[in-house]
């Protein structure tokens, strides 16, 4: 696992300013210090996740490797699959409608989800945070009118949106580029409403804090001041919300392809594709068609969601503060997962407590109005 | 999770030392009454039905004009100018679009090319099957999700509680219709204990509309024809399209229901009654669920939007011919104006959903104003 860090490090990044502590590095990029603050069941869950999330890159990776035929391979040498064939030492997973290798289809579906996970995750954020930032920054009537559009578009079945975007970009079936940008293109207008709401929801808090203050004081310009001294405070919840992104990107992909709107087999292996076809097969009683790509959407949201739910308890102190008091006592000091219990200390890391929650749309506001 | 938890802009003011310059703040100061909250709120439905019909407006003509797409290669290009013209797609894109929004106020969402429909009357017509489907999906869902959350919560850190939670997780983490499918794997091709598809089998169909009573929910009619046969019959073909999109939803009410549960019990209030020695059960039932609630209603009114979405998918799965079927049946025939009217429609219900959850919290917790 080691070898393969680097592969989730641009994943990473952009996350975190560093802490003015004296920790290596990469011990304090988010995730891996997720992973060392973890306790029991959460760090089990964490690992299980980040385990999966690499399986799943390594698959998109090396797909060509992998996978025992190409996506849109009908014959090996000179013998037919032949059409719906069950699982045989040809074809370990069997063929499907069209007479395509089931397993191979598998595999090579890992790449477009991967595709549109970078694009759509990529286009959100860099558009999503900067509308953030300049909103929540200068306030004022765009600000209330992005807010406004933001929490229309976020209202929105973001399936119905997507294909909306779809029609527009692919006019339905189409290339793998055509069909990932049509979904990456879809899903980051549902997305962008995220970030920016996060992002501005920080930008607000942070602007009125000292350091702004005497930033300006001392005369920087707003650009400086955005970039340098807000932007750089608003991005502590961005990890979290970019791996339940990630895994809505998944689905929603797979949600285009199951209603027609993927790409075509010949173009890339499409999972949602391939389990819309597989419709009319499961009447019939068969499975090996549906069974092997709903498995691996399933694993591969499950990766991502298990990292991102993870990252928010760690982030949640209403989730988190007992399990630490009560982690800390039957452990021993010495023993005791290093830096886990010390690193809640650490202030950059303690101050979560004002998180305020813009996380995801599992918690309620309540923790603040509960206290007063 | 300041607006995240509410449709609407801003609408359930969060708390906010944190977010001075928002609204929530003003509205402390100025008293908030519930009676000027709702009419704001009422109010921002409005601009909110504006922005997702422009936007869908957009879009949809971004790819060139409807009749183009779905007439296009079978009409000659001379007949197809003058459909186009009749249709009066060939005029500025302004004056359509003013003409449009006018169509849509009077709420006229134009008419099916393919098959010369108002989409009003489409919407009518199917939209009473999505309405049953996301019914009983919300009824298991409710059924599941809020009394396991509430064990999650009481047993947290357990053995249960991680197992619910896992279970959670991996309903959100299967897609609708692959949980359908193995759904229907096991229980309808290799157990045959249900049918596969479709809203009723073709006997209690007929039966149905011999009876006469229309109102679109299979179930109602089904019981008016007072055979309990058909009505036994409808009730099979609901249970799995029911069960797949309701225990998805209901690993999401789970997950939410535990964290805000968790949330109550760990305030002081409730610390304070534990230290009087008031029981376990009694805290989470009288102390910490009520309170949990507000967040809990809010959030599960915005799944309509995701209970949409998973209709549209579940009803393909199921061939449950509801809003979701012919919205792909329309989608497939490249009949863009149809698609145009389903979803804005759509969208339409989804903001007033909100809007009436939005009501119903602030009735619940008199500290929600604007």
């Amino acid at each position: 696992m080691t070898a393969l860090t680097p592969l989730d490090g641009p994943d990473v990044v952009h996350a975190e300013p560093a802490a003015p502590e004296h920790v290596a590095l990469w011990k304090r990029l988010p995730v891996v210090r997720h992973v060392r603050t973890s306790v029991g069941l959460q760090r089990t869950m964490l690992v299980i996740g980040i385990v999966l999330m690499l399986i799943f890159v390594i698959t998109a990776a090396f797909a060509p490797l992998l996978a025992p035929y190409g996506y849109a391979q009908l014959s090996s040498g000179d013998v037919n699959f032949g059409s719906q064939q069950p699982p045989s030492a040809e074809n370990l997973l069997g063929t499907t409608v069209g007479g395509y290798d089931v397993l191979s289809r598998t595999i090579w579906g890992a790449r477009p989800a991967f595709l549109v996970i970078v694009v759509a995750v990529v286009l959100s954020i860099f558009a999503g945070v900067a509308l953030g930032l300049v909103s929540g920054y200068f306030g004022g009537w765009v600000d209330r009118v992005l807010v406004v559009i933001a929490d229309a578009l976020f209202a929105f079945p973001s399936l119905l949106l997507a294909i909306v975007v779809a029609i527009v970009i692919s006019g339905g079936q189409s290339s793998m580029w055509g069909g990932v940008m049509a979904a990456a293109i879809s899903l980051s207008v549902v997305m962008i409403p995220q970030y920016f709401r996060v992002v501005r929801a920080e930008v607000v808090r942070v602007k009125a804090e000292a350091f702004v203050e005497s930033a300006r004081v001392i005369g920087s310009g707003h650009l400086r001041i955005m970039g340098r001294h807000v932007l750089r405070n608003s991005t502590r919840t961005l990890p979290l919300i970019l791996t339940l992104n990630c895994s809505e990107a998944v689905l929603t992909l797979a949600g285009l392809g199951f209603l027609g709107f993927g790409i075509e087999p010949t173009a890339a292996a499409d999972w949602g594709y391939d389990l819309s076809k597989s419709l009319s097969d499961v009447t019939s009683g068969i499975w090996w068609t549906a069974v092997p790509p709903g498995v691996a959407i399933v694993l591969t949201v499950l990766g991502l969601t298990l990292v991102g739910e993870s990252l928010n308890d760690l982030a949640d102190p209403r989730l988190r503060r007992r399990r630490a008091a009560k982690a800390a006592a039957p452990l021993s000091p010495v023993t005791a997962v290093p830096g886990g219990v010390a690193t809640d200390r650490v202030p950059g890391v303690e101050s979560i407590d004002d998180l305020e929650g813009p996380t995801d749309l599992f918690d309620g506001p309540f923790d603040e109005r509960s206290d007063r | 999770m300041t607006s995240t938890t509410t449709g609407a802009p801003v609408g359930v003011a969060p708390p906010g030392p944190t977010t001075p310059a928002t609204p929530a703040a003003k509205s402390r100061r100025s008293g908030g009454h519930l009676g000027s909250y709702l009419l704001v709120r009422f109010l921002l439905i409005f601009p909110t039905i504006f922005i997702l019909v422009t936007t869908v407006f957009v879009l949809m003509r971004a790819t060139g004009d409807p009749i183009t797409a779905s007439l296009g290669g079978r009409l000659t290009h001379d007949q197809l100018q003058e459909r186009i013209h009749e249709a009066g797609y060939d005029r500025p894109i302004l004056v359509q679009y003013v003409e449009y929004l006018g169509n849509v106020f009077r709420g006229d969402f134009g008419t099916t090319i393919s098959d010369n429909r108002p989409v009003t009357e489409v919407v009518l017509t199917y939209g009473t099957a999505t309405l049953e489907l996301a019914f009983y999906a919300l009824l298991v869902a409710l059924l599941v999700g809020i009394p396991l959350g509430r064990i999650a919560a009481a047993r947290r850190d357990k053995g249960v509680d991680a197992s619910l939670r896992i279970s959670g997780i991996l309903a959100y983490a299967t897609p609708v219709f692959f949980a359908g499918i193995l759904l229907k794997l096991i229980f309808s091709v290799w157990l045959g204990w249900l049918p596969v598809a479709g809203r009723a089998s073709t006997d209690a169909q007929i039966e149905i509309q011999r009876n006469g009573s229309d109102t679109g929910i299979f179930l109602i009619d089904a019981i008016s024809t007072g055979d309990p046969s058909v009505v036994l019959d409808v009730l099979e073909h609901a249970i799995l399209p029911a069960l797949a999109l309701g225990l998805l939803t209901g690993g999401i009410f789970l997950r939410l229901v535990r964290t805000n549960v968790i949330g109550t019990l760990s305030t002081g209030y409730v610390e304070a009654a534990r230290s009087r020695g008031v029981n376990e059960r009694r805290l989470l039932r009288q102390h910490a669920w009520r309170p949990a609630l507000v967040p809990i209603i809010t959030v599960i009114g915005l799944q309509v939007a995701l209970l949409l979405s998973g209709a549209v998918l579940t009803e393909k799965t199921f061939e449950w011919k509801g809003l979701g079927f012919q919205l792909v049946q329309y989608l497939l025939a490249r009949d863009f104006v149809a698609v145009q009217g389903i979803v804005v429609l759509l969208a339409v219900v989804v903001a007033l959903t909100n809007f009436i959850v939005d009501v119903i919290a602030a009735l619940v917790d008199p500290r929600i104003r604007y």
